[in-house]
């Protein structure tokens, strides 16, 4: 590994992008912003390359002391579970700075702080290695995300951008008691990885988990939890909500994969029919809402509780498909989720209306916009040959080798998800336009066509060959899964239950899922 | 009683800060209105010269005048936190008066005695010293408070003040005299002898510890004796309050550390049982009630009395532990709240509404329109009160519950949270009309931000601190960790 610290530039040159634009004239806020979200993605890419997939070891760790007698460390690194998040939300970025050109005209200044500072706290999120280090960028997008729906959101945008807040801050209230029992019980350190090295009473176990479960379920949101998130999306501004879907909900469920897990793998096998359970119920539940939803972002709002159901259901399978599938569904949903909620910006933009009554029938005035539309929504409804097939079908198969039943339930998810995105095309896309307004609209504008194109890519890049991710992370969730289901045999067994003789994975069966997708 | 000369050298501090307000109270009325600039400049001269002499006595530790007074790194480590609020307070003062049209020299003699007070307090090693520390203070705060003479709730404030701290003394008093009668002396060193060799079964000793504890209680402001908080905060003028509400209680709170921890470390099971439901008590109160605050300098009593009620946690937790970590915690929390708090009361101060001060919330609505810099100020203030990273209200927090944790109170600590869960409401509720409301008022009668030279210092002091203590607060943690470590 080279000395260069990537991840300490990753992490704060957005902050001194976000110091710089203070400083240049009006005109060229915008694209000074575009141009350090750019250089942030370019600066992630070589990461891509460099990241050597046969280790399971974290890569690119910096690391230094920063409150010694505390033993708080600043360190950072990457393993295949992270690497793939940071730079999924470098892409994002420069997309989201985009779709916000037109659409945000006042206090443009702070709006692109805002965004730049959001980017600093998101990959320091998901490269912290201390668990302080975890806890303050985790916290710090809190100020910024209130702001980005509180002053730029819609009507209701006070009520949606307090209960955000309160929701998120009160759930990681008990993560922090539960870091600092921790510390005290892990040999007085914070640092995740000696953290996870260790064992703890179960009893113990259990009460850190559900400290950790409140945290992680209000921010992935899980079933109970949820009620924030359509507010949210639907009042923030449409840079907020792609950044709220695409980023924000996986730090919930990236904490249970590098925290919960590692940490906690008594009480996380002890609680995996909970936390199946809830997340059956937040893949139908947020499906069937989403039937209901007559508001596009609300709709996509509900979409994203069932997803998201898909990726904690993934994880807690505690089999190799199941927990690369959650990752997998985690950069999908990224992808996917982030499309949608910018092809509702754009036409809101055009209509002021997200109602769904509002927006009939645009393939005719425009077309290009409708390509996109349908594209976003079949990646959505997992079509075979998209990104989010790949993800659903893996976490499909790890289900079913822990339980049919549940892999029967939870693919309802995907029935009705077919539904309600098919449902929502025929009427927008393919409807007959009730409004004599609608013939007037602009089809996608070059800007927003370089917003779409690169998700589009992403979908049939990742869709086609899923390999290239699928592979950098398969040692580091093997390790994760090593840590859960130590190799004790009775141990195990006691767990799968009837389905023991199914669940070891091997290699070879895993590797024979890519290429089946490849003939859809 | 043995007295040296060289003792003297040793509390230069203290008899350059008495000496100063002896001057600038002389030459008050002497001076014609327009020099009386010199009068700022002659005190925040001697706070200069008085921190770098009280930073050369780190890791001193002598007894003095026969053990009435002792010279210590935690003395010292309050003595520069007091000279470092009592400078802002001039500077924030210097500004404030002007707005307000009071030109009163003897303000300046008043804040200076008043320091005086709080560092004998801090370094006295006495019982009877820590009282007349605690008298001066008081009394020179009383007069400040009424200095407003035209309103009437300024005067008002004042005499609750008096009246409540009179009394508030009168018990602390009455508990010296009891725990005099109980271990022959009131000197903390025998103090901690006496009970060490009498156990501690003795009632007489257990009553005045909870005289104490009330008396101490007054001053710091934790619930039950709060009540004279609000009205006394809002009323006085808004340098003042933030005086009051920063040094006033770091001196008592260094006092009180000094004299349970010191003197009656003996008794810590019980004083620790104590401090918890009042802890628990002033959390409670502090936070549930600012809620529905309309009144800024009102909100802020409450917050200020919400987190006496965090650093409680630190005590109760030292007083379960044998570490010293939950005195520095406490120490290090109360400095941090020093910038933050501060720097919310300079924003109020100098929020201007036709020439009295926009305390309401109502008057910081759309403040972000037209004074970005001012509501970005205030942000940064109230998100670290909230305690979120990465401001120094973070850190605090952290350390406590640190402490909290490792005393076995995981649940105190939870709780805690729970109230900063709520806090954050509140907190917020300002952030929310600042950035997020239209400004209502345009006209000239609009609340404005009014900015001058000696604020901007102000401000910039407690921002820095707020930020840069929240990132790196390596140097402050290791100065409470030795100040922590000379007290016995």
């Amino acid at each position: 590994m080279s000395g260069f610290p990537w991840l300490t530039t990753l992490i704060f040159l957005p902050l001194i992008g976000a110091a710089i634009i203070f400083a240049v004239k009006d005109s060229s806020v915008r694209l000074v912003t575009l141009g350090m979200t750019l250089t942030n993605f370019l600066i992630s890419l070589p990461l891509w390359w460099l990241f050597d997939a046969s280790s399971d070891q974290m890569q690119f760790v910096e690391s230094a002391r920063w409150i010694p007698a505390l033993s708080i460390s600043y360190k950072l690194g990457l393993d295949g579970i992270s690497l793939p998040l940071v730079i999924m939300t470098t892409i994002l970025m420069p997309l989201c700075v985009l779709i916000s050109w037109h659409a945000i005209e006042t206090r443009v200044r702070s709006f692109m702080a805002m965004l730049l500072i959001m980017e600093c706290a998101m990959i320091g999120v998901f490269s912290a290695l201390d668990f302080v280090l975890f806890y303050v960028f985790w916290e710090a997008m809190l100020i910024p995300m209130y702001l980005l729906i509180g002053i730029w959101g819609g009507p209701n945008r006070l009520y949606a951008a307090i209960k955000f807040f309160l929701y998120t801050f009160a759930g990681s209230v008990l993560l922090l008691v539960g870091i600092l029992v921790l510390y005290f019980q892990g040999g007085h350190t914070f640092d995740v990885l000696a953290l996870s090295q260790r064992t703890y009473g179960l009893g113990l176990q259990i009460w850190l988990f559900g400290s950790f479960f409140v945290a992680f379920a209000v921010k992935i949101p899980m079933f109970p939890f949820h009620t924030w998130l359509p507010d949210a999306h639907v009042e923030a501004p449409t840079a907020g909500s792609v950044i709220l879907a695409s980023v924000l909900l996986k730090m919930g469920t990236y904490g249970f994969l590098r925290f919960s897990l590692p940490i906690l793998p008594d009480a996380s096998r002890l609680l995996t029919p909970v936390m199946v359970i809830l997340s059956i119920v937040a893949i139908i539940y947020g499906a069937y809402m989403a039937l209901a939803q007559t508001d596009l972002k609300k709709l996509i709002a509900y979409s994203s509780v069932s997803h998201m159901g898909f990726v904690t259901l993934g994880l807690f399978m505690f089999n190799i498909q199941g927990i690369e599938g959650a990752v997998m569904q985690m950069v999908n949903h990224g992808i996917t989720t982030g499309g949608l909620f910018l092809c509702v910006g754009m036409i809101y933009e055009r209509t002021h209306s997200r109602q769904i009554a509002d927006n009939i029938g645009l393939t005719k005035p425009m077309p290009r916009y409708a390509t996109f539309l349908v594209i976003f929504a079949l990646s959505s409804l997992g079509l075979p040959g998209t990104n989010s097939f790949v993800g659903e079908f893996l976490v499909l198969v790890g289900t079913f080798l822990w339980s049919k039943i549940a892999a029967a339930l939870a693919s309802l998810g995907i029935i009705l998800a077919a539904a309600y995105l098919l449902w929502m095309i025929q009427r927008v896309a393919f409807g007959v336009p009730a409004s004599h307004l609608l013939p007037k609209l602009r089809d996608c504008s070059p800007r927003e066509m370089v917003t779409l194109v690169p998700l589009v890519v992403l979908i049939f890049w990742i869709g086609l060959f899923p390999n290239p991710i699928l592979s950098r992370m398969h040692t580091s969730v093997e390790k994760v899964i090593a840590r859960v289901m130590p190799a004790s045999p009775e141990e195990t067994a006691a767990h799968l239950e009837g389905t023991s003789d199914q669940e070891a994975p091997s290699p070879p069966h895993f590797a024979s899922i890519p290429t089946k997708e490849r003939q859809p | 009683m043995t007295f040296s000369v060289g003792d003297l050298f040793l509390i230069l501090p203290e008899l350059l800060v008495i000496t100063t307000a002896c001057i600038v109270l002389v030459l008050d009325p002497v001076l014609r209105n327009s020099d009386k600039d010199g009068l700022v400049w002659l005190s925040l001269g001697t706070l200069a010269v008085c921190m770098g002499l009280t930073a050369s006595q780190i890791g001193e530790q002598t007894l003095i005048f026969s053990g009435l007074v002792v010279i210590d790194t935690y003395g010292a480590f309050w003595k520069l936190l007091l000279y470092f609020v009592t400078g802002l307070t001039i500077l924030l003062s210097y500004s404030y008066l002007k707005e307000e049209r009071l030109y009163f020299g003897e303000y300046y003699g008043f804040i200076l005695l008043a320091l005086t007070g709080m560092m004998v307090m801090v370094s006295a090693s006495d019982l009877l010293t820590i009282y007349l520390g605690t008298e001066l203070m008081s009394l020179s705060l009383y007069t400040i408070t009424g200095l407003k003479r035209a309103e009437p709730r300024s005067l008002e404030a004042s005499a609750k003040y008096f009246v409540l701290g009179a009394f508030s003394s009168g018990i602390l008093l009455y508990g010296i005299s009891l725990l005099y009668g109980a271990t022959g002396s009131t000197r903390l060193p025998q103090i901690a002898v006496a009970i060490a060799g009498q156990g501690l079964s003795e009632p007489l000793l257990l009553f005045a510890t909870i005289l104490l504890a009330v008396g101490f209680g007054f001053k710091l402001a934790v619930a039950p004796f709060h009540m004279w908080t609000p009205d006394v905060y809002q009323g006085a003028p808004t340098s003042v309050t933030a005086f009051m509400a920063v040094a006033a209680k770091a001196a008592s709170f260094g006092a009180f550390l000094r004299v349970f921890v010191e003197g009656l470390g003996g008794l810590k099971a019980n004083w620790s049982a104590t401090f918890l439901l009042l802890c628990i008590a002033t959390l409670l109160i502090g936070n549930i009630v600012a809620l529905v605050q309309t009144n800024v300098k009102r909100m802020l009593a409450y917050s200020s009395i919400a987190h006496a009620g965090y650093a409680l946690i630190g005590v109760v937790a030292a007083g379960r532990i044998e570490q010293s970590s939950g005195i520095a915690s406490v120490l290090l929390y109360l400095s941090l709240y020093t910038f933050m708090t501060f720097g919310a009361f300079a924003i109020v101060a100098m929020l201007r509404k036709g020439g009295v001060e926009g305390e309401e919330i109502d008057d910081f609505t759309g403040l972000a329109k037209r004074h970005p810099m001012a509501a970005l100020l205030m942000l940064i203030f109230m998100v670290s009160l909230a305690g979120i990273p990465p401001t120094a209200g973070f850190v605090g927090k952290l350390y406590i519950f640190l402490s909290a944790v490792e005393a076995g109170l995981t649940w105190l600590a939870a709780l805690a949270l729970i109230f900063a869960a709520i806090s954050v409401y509140y907190y917020l509720r300002l952030v929310m009309v600042m950035y997020m409301r239209e400004p209502r008022d345009q006209t000239d009668s609009a609340p404005r931000f009014v900015m001058s030279p000696t604020l901007s210092i102000v401000l910039a002091c407690a921002v820095a601190g707020v930020v840069i203590f929240g990132v790196y607060p390596n140097p402050l943690v290791s100065f409470a960790t030795q100040a922590v470590s000379t007290l016995k």
